[in-house]
């Protein structure tokens, strides 16, 4: 059992998660009230991660955040070693291709709240930020948890981008699903079980219990 | 702090209308469904901003689209009343009232309660109070906002007509106190004369009519407007007793009339919506009749419509009630004004909801 790896995908998948929720509630609000010419291109290039193929999107993640790259190169000279295969580097490409698993169900959860509610907030004097902490979120948190949990439990599963990005560095990119793939090839069958079985386990909780969570809440509140 | 309103647009619907309510007056904007009403109502609130337009309250500017002032919705003081109540699910009766006020007033916010009997309830969600209940409570966080303006937006259509009842003898049991501008947005011309001081008839977003309950209600251009058969008439009365077969006796400026559907006790003062065409009109006072109202009164005014009927205004003593009859029956009893005339009413003729208590 790799436990750096079950570790390193915990780091990853919870500091993805802190990073895409401002994301996915300024993203999933701006979607779901806001009418703007571009929104089709926006929503469109939002969904874009789960349709294109992760060895496609690992390369141009490659491509944008090496050495050779304004970012990488701003990376190299601020901190002195490159993005890619680096924690860091694994995480930018996380926060990106989870940006479907963060809005979309935020977009969804905003746009349940009736439009007559947040009319009726501003006709009480509600300030927007008043508004979205008094209303909107408290209203709207089924999808940010969907989001959330969809989020967490995805980037545990992610196995091409990052293998593109991050490669196999123990303690530094290799996730728990890259050391699946590690024992497998070197047929430790063993190995790959037990790991296999306890990510399976993890995700199936951490999913289990939000649920189970949401449902008695949104009981309380029905 | 008298509410002025100008509105000029030519979409989504063409408006162009101008209006000011004075504070403590219940001015109703009826019209029909898409005829601009709601637009006008959510253009006073900061939800709407049409191409010209100019809103003030007291010496207060809202917004000026000349002068390119357009105060956001939660910067005015209106208090709103949605038709769908439009409550805050995840919160207590108490709690939408206490998110309504600058600063969270507790005593302040059970008081409000209390003022439209809801006493007990202040720990329930909406989910669990009743529709009329609901809408108590969004009269009363549209009250705890402490509004400058009070607009209510077709408050009363979703609600079962018992409840309706109930909540417009609440309305005007409230109405000394409202000291603010108050707007009733309702295609209910029953509602808006029984509530409101004036009346403002809009069609295809244009004022078809502005002025008291009784001058529009008598008016033909803004009648056909709204359908002929709403032309009404109110008549105060108080309640004098009960006969024993349950009709009520009521002392009326045109002497004693009887009503079934009355059930407030005796001393009670009342106005009662009297509707133009079940009132008919005799020269002679008529004999072996079953309609039990027959009231000498004198012919005001006679006002021909396009169609074959007439409006006739009637004089009874200081008031005036409406009789709608055909040109024909006019020129066969060769009515004009001045004429001594006698209206027939039966005491079946007034529905339980055209009757309403008199605010004190």
């Amino acid at each position: 059992m790799d436990w750096t790896a079950l570790f390193l995908s915990l780091r990853l998948a919870f500091w993805t998660v802190v990073i895409l929720l401002p994301v996915a509630i300024l993203g999933g609000r701006l979607l779901a009230f806001r009418q703007f010419r571009a929104k089709g291109l926006v929503e469109a290039a939002v969904m874009l991660p789960l349709v294109l193929p992760p060895t496609v999107f690992g390369f141009y993640m490659l491509v944008a955040l090496g050495r050779n790259s304004p970012i990488g190169a701003f990376w190299q000279q601020a901190f002195g070693h490159q993005l890619v295969f680096t924690f860091e580097g694994l995480l930018v490409a996380s926060v990106i291709f989870n940006l479907p698993f963060a809005i979309q169900p935020a977009q969804r959860g905003f746009e349940a709240i009736p439009t007559a509610l947040r009319e009726a907030a501003a006709t009480c004097g509600m300030s927007p930020l008043r508004s979205l902490r008094k209303v909107e979120l408290p209203l709207a948190w089924p999808g940010l948890l969907t989001a959330m949990v969809l989020t967490f439990a995805h980037t545990l599963g992610e196995f091409g981008i990052v293998l593109m990005v991050g490669g196999s560095i123990p303690g530094e990119t290799r996730t728990i699903a890259i050391a699946i793939y590690d024992r497998v090839q070197a047929l430790d069958m063993q190995g790959a079980a037990v790991m296999s079985a306890t990510l399976v386990a993890i995700s199936l909780g951490t999913i289990a219990v939000t649920f189970a969570l949401s449902a008695r809440l949104g009981r309380r509140l029905a | 702090m008298t509410l002025e309103v100008l509105i000029r647009a030519a979409a989504p619907i063409p408006l162009d209308i101008a209006f000011g309510v004075a504070p403590g007056e219940i001015l109703a904007l009826v019209g029909h469904s898409g005829s601009g009403k709601t637009t006008v109502l959510r253009t006073i609130a900061g939800l709407w901003r049409p191409e010209t337009a100019r809103v003030t309250a007291g010496g207060a500017v809202w917004l000026d689209t000349a002068a390119g002032v357009a105060l956001p919705a939660w910067r005015r003081r209106a208090g709103m009343v949605f038709q769908t109540y439009a409550l805050f699910p995840h919160m207590t009766a108490l709690q939408n009232l206490m998110a309504a006020m600058d600063r969270p007033d507790r005593a302040e916010a059970l008081r409000l309660l209390g003022l439209v009997n809801l006493d007990g309830l202040a720990g329930r969600r909406p989910a669990e109070l009743s529709g009329g209940q609901q809408q108590r409570v969004a009269l009363a966080r549209a009250l705890a906002r402490r509004p400058a303006v009070l607009l209510l937006d077709e408050p009363f259509s979703a609600v079962d007509r018992a409840t309706r009842e109930r909540l417009h003898a609440e309305i005007l049991a409230l109405r000394g106190r409202l000291d603010m501008p108050v707007i009733l947005v309702t295609h209910d011309m029953n509602e808006a004369q029984l509530l409101a001081d004036r009346m403002l008839v809009i069609e295809k977003g244009a004022a078809l009519r502005l002025g008291t309950t009784a001058e529009v209600m008598a008016d033909p251009v803004a009648l056909r407007a709204m359908g002929i058969r709403e032309a009404a008439a109110m008549l105060s009365a108080v309640v004098a007793g009960f006969d024993d077969d349950g009709l009520a006796r009521l002392e009326t400026a045109a002497g004693p009339i009887f009503l079934a559907g009355v059930d407030t006790p005796p001393g009670s003062r009342l106005r009662i919506r009297i509707p133009a065409h079940e009132v008919i009109l005799a020269r002679a006072r008529p004999a072996g009749l079953s309609a039990q109202n027959i009231l000498p009164c004198r012919v005001a005014a006679l006002h021909p419509g396009e169609g074959p009927g007439v409006l006739v205004r009637l004089r009874l003593g200081s008031e005036e009630i409406l009789s709608r009859i055909t040109r024909r029956a006019a020129a066969d009893l060769a009515l004009a004004p001045g004429d001594e005339v006698h209206a027939v009413l039966k005491a079946m003729s007034v529905a339980r909801d055209q009757i309403a208590a008199a605010g004190a």
